[in-house]
């Protein structure tokens, strides 16, 4: 399995000079298994450069991992080609709703007066799923879509494929305001998605200054991440979903901090940027 | 515990509200084993969660007693969060509750089921309220 980052940057894309090193482009990322299938983890606005990436290749079938439908996670979907392509197979997979369908939320944003075309009318013609409680099968991954504590209807993922886990969890507050340290792991958020994945993609949006007035918002901690990454195991953390307000000196900070909190143990914590591509063999 | 050695997040958000309220809150899972209560809850059980620990729906019927207010033994499956469980309503009643610590109480119970879709009960909540006044 191979990974590519499109978007990283939480919130809203924020392009400009101070950004250039992470990118600002919003939450996107690009996964390809070994039967060659394509996976797409969220449509922030990366999606829009993955798309013109794709032209060439023109992909067939095309599998769209929402973790939740938050504008930073979806707005690069009307830029995006394959949708607009009548000979893609197109699927959504999406967090369930008790009262709305998937489709009917997603055109919430894909419909007038916000986006000139209706999701109804794109030639695609997609097919939308809710993520099942059950583990399920994309060509050879596996995959796993878990309720996870966020604003609204949010759900992680874990990509599994010939032993090697990729879990992503890019929009989560594991705890709100207690201590990850003194909970059992079967009452932790997300535990079930990010247990002894090779690699961990998380929110990392606040530093731990910023953390106490923004409890409840939904995203994690530097300090948070790291101890949930260690309680579950990983060996591998990426810092996702950056702050529209840390520029890339800030990010440089946050990450010094994660690597001071991570200690000694096996491995380090590492920054998520655009163009970042990983080898899950 | 449930699926992949974690529980349902409305069991884990239910217990993350139990833990900053101070309402009395008692919490099961889908077959009706315990999984917590608060401090508040511990008052009027007379048991400290850490004392009790994770119980079975009729080791738990059996540790705290109850009768309904005209003095009747209330069976397990008549008690709120058991109608809760199996009828996937709300329910509520009075009733007399025997503490562990030899009290009797006259409390009013609220229970509700917890699904995590239409379709799927992952668990249970029960809400104490003092006859008397409170919580």
């Amino acid at each position: 399995m191979r990974a590519r980052i499109w978007g990283c940057r939480g919130s809203l894309a924020s392009p400009g000079p101070d950004t250039v090193r992470a990118g600002g482009n919003t939450s996107c990322v690009e996964l390809r298994t070994e039967t060659g299938d394509l996976i797409i983890l969220d449509a922030g606005t990366g999606l829009r450069a993955l798309g013109l990436h794709l032209a060439d290749e023109a992909p067939r079938t095309v599998h769209l991992l929402l973790s939740h439908l938050h504008l930073d996670h979806l707005e690069g979907l009307g830029f995006f080609g394959p949708l607009f392509d009548p000979k893609v197979e197109f699927h959504f997979w999406g967090p369930p709703s008790p009262v709305t369908s998937l489709k009917d939320r997603i055109a919430r944003y894909l419909s007038p007066p916000l986006f000139p075309v209706n999701i109804s009318d794109v030639p695609s013609n997609p097919i939308f799923h809710d993520v099942p409680t059950e583990e399920f099968q994309i060509g050879s991954a596996r995959i796993l879509g878990a309720p996870v504590s966020h604003s609204g209807p949010t759900v992680g993922y874990r990509i599994s494929e010939n032993g090697r886990t990729l879990a992503y969890l890019p929009d989560h507050e594991p705890v709100r305001g207690g201590d990850l340290r003194e909970m059992s792991p079967g009452w932790i958020s997300g535990y079930a998605i990010a247990r002894d994945a090779d690699v961990l993609m998380h929110d990392s949006q606040y530093t731990e200054a910023e953390y106490p007035s923004r409890v409840g918002w939904g995203h994690s901690s530097i300090a948070h991440v790291v101890t949930y990454a260690q309680i579950t195991g990983v060996k591998s953390l990426l810092l996702f979903h950056h702050d529209p307000l840390h520029d890339d000196d800030a990010l440089d900070r946050k990450l010094v901090r994660a690597i001071e909190l991570w200690g000694d143990g096996d491995g380090s914590p590492a920054l998520a940027v655009e163009g970042m591509q990983l080898e899950l063999n | 515990m449930s699926q992949n050695g974690q529980y349902p997040l409305p069991l884990i958000m239910m217990r993350e509200l139990a833990d900053n309220v101070a309402t009395p809150l008692f919490l099961v899972d889908r077959d009706g084993v315990l999984v917590y209560y608060n401090e508040a809850a511990e008052v009027v059980l007379g048991l400290r969660w850490v004392e009790a620990g994770s119980l079975t729906a009729e080791e738990w019927s059996a540790r705290w007693a109850a009768e309904d207010v005209d003095g009747n033994p209330l069976p397990a499956d008549a008690r709120p969060i058991a109608v809760a469980m199996k009828e996937h309503r709300p329910s509520h009643r009075a009733m007399i509750l025997f503490g562990a610590d030899g009290a009797r109480r006259t409390i009013e119970v609220t229970a509700f089921p917890l699904l995590a879709r239409a379709d799927e009960v992952v668990g249970a909540v029960a809400i104490f309220w003092d006859s008397a006044g409170g919580t």
